[in-house]
Formats: structure tokens, sequence, C-alpha cells
């Protein structure tokens, strides 16, 4: 097995006293793709940018430790943080034309983490950026390094955004939402660019969503959260094909299928994602589980080793596969 | 090559001017091009006296020397003493400007920036500045250190800053929060950065149609604090001590003060309404 690039152990991040992300821990390997889903609020964005070390204002690291690979973030002073986002580790949003200034030429954008992180005079710099844009997938890269965000099309601007997370050769790659704001075609095509992408650098890449489609295109592993924690984590194969909490189980069964029967009612989940400060005592998915009894009340289920590869916290893991 | 033409840089047709700013427009370069030239375009030595030619009306010839605008109560050309005045008004102003527009601008983007015990700090000071009057403040330096063209910048640039510090504050806390800053951060950029190629051009806007909008009223508060005798001494001119010492006279010649009266009204008046024209430019809600 190859070594960790990321390990996250026991996170633990509040706001205002209420907890968010609650004992969250994960690691993904060196050039694995993890994809992390959940619905929105389930702590999956705040987990990443408590990676980064870049919580907002209003939000605390509890507890837990961030090693990427050797090094504790958690304990690391913020002055050597700063110098390892852009260089070590990177990250991309989902709103990939209000992510570049507006008013700074595209090249000056993508060059900004070389001129922070690398000390390359700018005829250097200027190459690498253009050679940058080119691998991205940007025709006429010398081009568009000259011209201003509003020239160039959404698709465009995630592929810039996409030079200018990778200009550094990061170790890490955090994408959070990288693809909700395109359509489709556009969709695959960064998801394409991002996956040849990892083949060619090695880059190791922390996907969030929450478009199971993406997860199945992209994704080597899943770990699928719900209100704050990791309910499920599998190979990507494996959690496609058998679910052992009943949270994964449902939220699979609402897509719809291609081999599905036309015309059907599509299965839902009753309720909603309970709001933050009105977690359930016990197993948090237990007002909306089908197979929750009082043990499920009383106590919160560990996260256990699944059949195969994995783990799923589920006092009744065995009876998952017969729910539906 | 590709058949797709790649775009071109879009050409950004510069916008024609509204005919109703143009002659203001002109008439404010006339007055920046005099300030500049003013001892070529002056017909007389501003200070030169001339006890025979006392209170001579407009178009006065005394000895070869013609008084276009007529003469003071010291017999000097006013139309080269409303020149020379501009020098003082332009001056005063824009230092004036530039002190508290840069000074403003860079604590109101601190405060936002920074949040927490920071921003209440600077944003209560800018509050307590607010409430200082700056004639009061103006009457008390002058009696501490002396009246002095400094004096009067000094005292306008500490009055004035709030303004900006509360528009810079207002746009910074908007823009700071915009994806590309914060991107620009998890890329590991530093608050120079931040603040200077980030944040600062997207809130300069604004900053430039308060900085234009203040320029006018400085022009006036000099005069005031001039007209008051706390600005420029004499023999030095400016229009504000030029109303002052005209007011004497107005029964008898009028020309004195009205004519420093009238530049004053028509610099202040081109330049508000190019200011007003400039935020229409700059601010998009009205586009």
């Amino acid at each position: 097995m190859s070594r960790n690039v990321l390990t996250v152990e026991d996170l633990k991040v509040t706001i205002h006293g209420q907890p968010v992300v609650d004992g969250v821990g994960f690691h993904v390997a060196e050039g694995e793709i993890l994809s992390v889903v959940g619905e929105s609020g389930c702590g999956k964005s705040m987990t990443a940018f408590a990676v980064m070390g870049l919580l907002p204002a209003v939000a605390r690291l509890e507890s837990g430790s961030i090693r990427l690979g050797d090094v504790d973030l958690t304990t690391l002073a913020e002055k050597k943080r700063r110098k390892l986002r852009g260089d070590d580790i990177a990250m991309i949003f989902q709103e990939p034309v209000a992510s570049l200034n507006p008013l700074m030429k595209v090249g000056r954008q993508i060059e900004e983490s070389l001129i922070v992180h690398r000390n390359l005079d700018s005829a250097e710099t200027r190459r690498v950026a253009i050679a940058m844009l080119e691998e991205v997938g940007i025709p006429e890269p010398a081009l568009r390094f000259e011209q201003y965000p509003f020239e160039l099309s959404g698709g465009m601007c995630q592929r810039a955004m996409i030079a200018m997370a990778l200009i550094c050769r990061p170790k890490l790659l955090i994408a959070d939402e990288p693809t909700t704001a395109l359509d489709v075609t556009i969709q695959a095509q960064i998801l394409e660019l991002m996956k040849r992408l990892r083949d060619t650098t090695g880059t190791t890449i922390l996907l969030i969503t929450h478009d199971m489609g993406v997860v199945a295109d992209m994704a080597d592993r899943v770990a699928v959260m719900y209100a704050g924690r990791i309910i499920e984590e599998a190979p990507v194969d494996a959690i496609f094909t058998r679910q052992e909490h009943p949270y994964a189980r449902l939220l699979l069964s609402t897509i719809p299928r291609l081999d599905g029967t036309p015309k059907t009612v599509l299965p839902t989940i009753e309720g909603t994602v309970p709001d933050i400060g009105e977690w359930p005592a016990g197993c948090r998915f237990n007002p909306r589980c089908p197979l929750a009894d009082r043990q499920c009340v009383e106590r919160h289920p560990p996260l256990a080793p699944r059949a195969d590869a994995g783990a799923a916290a589920c006092w009744h893991s065995d009876k998952v596969g017969a729910m539906l | 090559m590709t058949e797709i033409a790649a775009p071109r840089r879009a050409s950004i047709a510069p916008r024609r001017i509204p005919w109703p700013i143009v002659p203001f427009a002109i008439m404010l370069a006339v007055l920046v091009a005099m300030t500049v030239f003013a001892p070529y375009v002056a017909p007389l030595d501003p200070n030169q006296q001339n006890l025979l030619a006392r209170l001579k009306p407009p178009g006065h010839v005394a000895r070869g020397v013609t008084y276009l605008l007529g003469s003071d109560e010291l017999g000097r050309d006013v139309l080269s003493r409303v020149i020379y005045g501009a020098r003082v008004s332009l001056s005063v102003a824009f230092a004036s400007v530039v002190l508290s527009g840069i000074f403003g601008s860079l604590l109101g983007m601190v405060a936002a920036f920074y949040r927490g015990w920071i921003e209440i700090i600077i944003m209560r000071i800018v509050d307590i500045v607010l409430s200082i009057p700056a004639i009061l403040l103006a009457i008390i330096t002058v009696a501490v250190v002396g009246p002095s063209l400094y004096t009067v910048v000094i005292v306008l640039a500490f009055t004035r800053w709030p303004r900006y510090a509360r528009v810079a504050y207002g746009q910074t806390l908007s823009v700071a929060n915009m994806p590309y800053v914060r991107l620009s951060r998890f890329m590991g950029a530093g608050w120079p950065r931040l603040l200077g190629r980030h944040i600062l051009p997207n809130i300069a806007g604004p900053l430039i149609v308060v900085a234009t909008l203040e320029f006018g009223l400085m022009v006036l508060f000099e005069a005031g604090l001039s007209f008051l005798g706390l600005g420029v001494q004499p023999p030095t001119s400016s229009w504000g001590a030029m109303l002052s010492v005209g007011r004497n006279y107005v029964a008898t010649a009028w020309w004195i003060a009205t004519f420093p009266g009238l530049a004053l009204f028509l610099l202040v008046l081109s330049i508000n309404l190019i200011g007003d024209y400039t935020r229409d430019r700059l601010d998009p809600r009205s586009r």
C-alpha cells in the first residue's frame, strides 16, 4: 500500500459551540481520488476548510489531527502553514468565474502561486504559467495569458482555476464541487482533465461533491458523510454494489437507473437533514431510518469494518442489504 | 492553425462623454492649465501694488497697463490674483485629498480585512473624528502652530479621512468575501498581496468617486479657512482671502469679490459634475 498523503483523525469543528464536523477521520493515499459525498450542511466543505487551515471566522477547530505526509498541520505555525497553501495543498471551488479577479489578467493570476512560493525570474514564471495553461487544455495559451476573466467562458475559467491550483505541483488538490456550476458537457471535460492530470502528475485529489455520477466517474474510494460524521467509507466499486449503512443505501437508491422500469416513482429519503445543533442522540440518521430501534436512539454506532473492504457505522449493517 | 478565430482583446470603445459635461471638463482643464502655467498666463505680478490705480473697474488702463478684471484696494491686478489664487486652491485641495484618501482608504481596508478588535478600534476612531468640527479644529491648530498652507492641508486631511475609511471599509467587507480573494488566500497569498492586488483594484472605483466629490469640498474649505484668515497669509492671494477683503468694498468695487467668487463657483461646479459623471460610469448599479 502506498503511503498516505493526507491523514485526518477525529476532526472536530464547531460553530458557536455547535459541532458541524464531529469526529471525522479518513486518509488519502498518494495518487488516489477520495470522494467525500453528502448533502448540503453535512460538514464536507468545513472539513476541507479545516484541512486548508482557513476555517471561517465563526468556526473553531476543537480537536483532531490533520497530517500532510508526516507533518501535523494543526500544530504548525500559521506562517509555515501559509507556505504550504498553494504549494503542497491547493484548492479549487465551485464558482469558476467568480474565483478569478475580474481586474487581473488570467496569466497574472496563474503566476501568483509561483511568485509567492517560488523564486523565479519573471520570464521563467511566465513560461511556466503558459505551459500550465496549455496543460489544462486551454487553446492559444499565450493569448489567453493576456486576457481578462470576462473574455473566458465558464469552462475555461474552471480550467484556469485548475491551472492556478496545480502550478506549484501540489501533493494534494482539494476540489470542492468543481463542476457544480458547469453544464454537463463541460463538466465531463473538466473531470476528464482532472483525471488526466492525476495520472500525469500523480496529484492526490480530495473530491467533495454531492453528485453520484461524478463519484462513479472519478473516485477510487468514497466516504459518505451525514450530519458531521463519516457513516460509510469504501472503494468505489464496493460501495456502488453493496452498502452497509441505510443512508448510503437510500442515497444510492434515489438515483434513477437506465435499466429501471420507466415511469416508476423514484424512491426518496423521508424527512430532511437535521439542522446543526439539532442532531439527535445515538445514530444521527435514526429519525429517518427504517431500521432504527432503541439501540440506534441510545448509542452511536462506531465505524466498523465492512464485510468486504472499507467501514460502515450502523448497528444493523447486516440487514441493510435486504432493506428495500 | 485553427479555423475558429480566437477572440481578440475586446475593444472597449470609449463611451462618448455626454454633452453637458464637455464645457465643464474644458473649464476644469483650462483652470488646471492656468494653475500650472500661472507665471506665463497672468498678465501682471499678482503682488505688484500700484497705489495710483486702486479700486479701478475692469478694463481700466493706467500707464499702459490694462487691468482686465479691475484692481483691488492696493492697486493689484484682480485677474492675476485670481490666477495665482487658483494655485493655492487647487494645490491645497489636491494635497489634502491625496493625504486623507491614502490614509483613510488604508485604515478602512485594514479594519474590514482583519475584523476583530482592529476593526472596532479603527471604526470608533472614525466615528470620533467625524464628530470633530473642521473649522473649530482649524482655529485651534492655527492658534497653536500659526497659519500656513501646510496647517490647512494637515487639518483638512485629518478631518476628512474618515469618509474614505468608511467607503473603503464597506467595499472591502464585500470584496473580501469574493471567491477570488478566498482562492488567492487558499493559494498562500499574504495580506499585502491580497490587499494590494486583489482588494484595492476592486474597490478603487467608489474611492475615486469620493475623492472627486471631496476635491470640490476641499476647495470650498480652503476658501472658507482663508476667508476667516486661518489659511493663506497676505500678500499671497487665495480666493477665500480675496473674498474676505473684497467683502469690504462690495458696494464700491464689486469686482474684487465677484471674480474670485465666480472662479470658485465654476471650479467646484465642474468638479462636482465630473465627479457625478465618474460615479455614474464607475458604479455598476447605475449603468
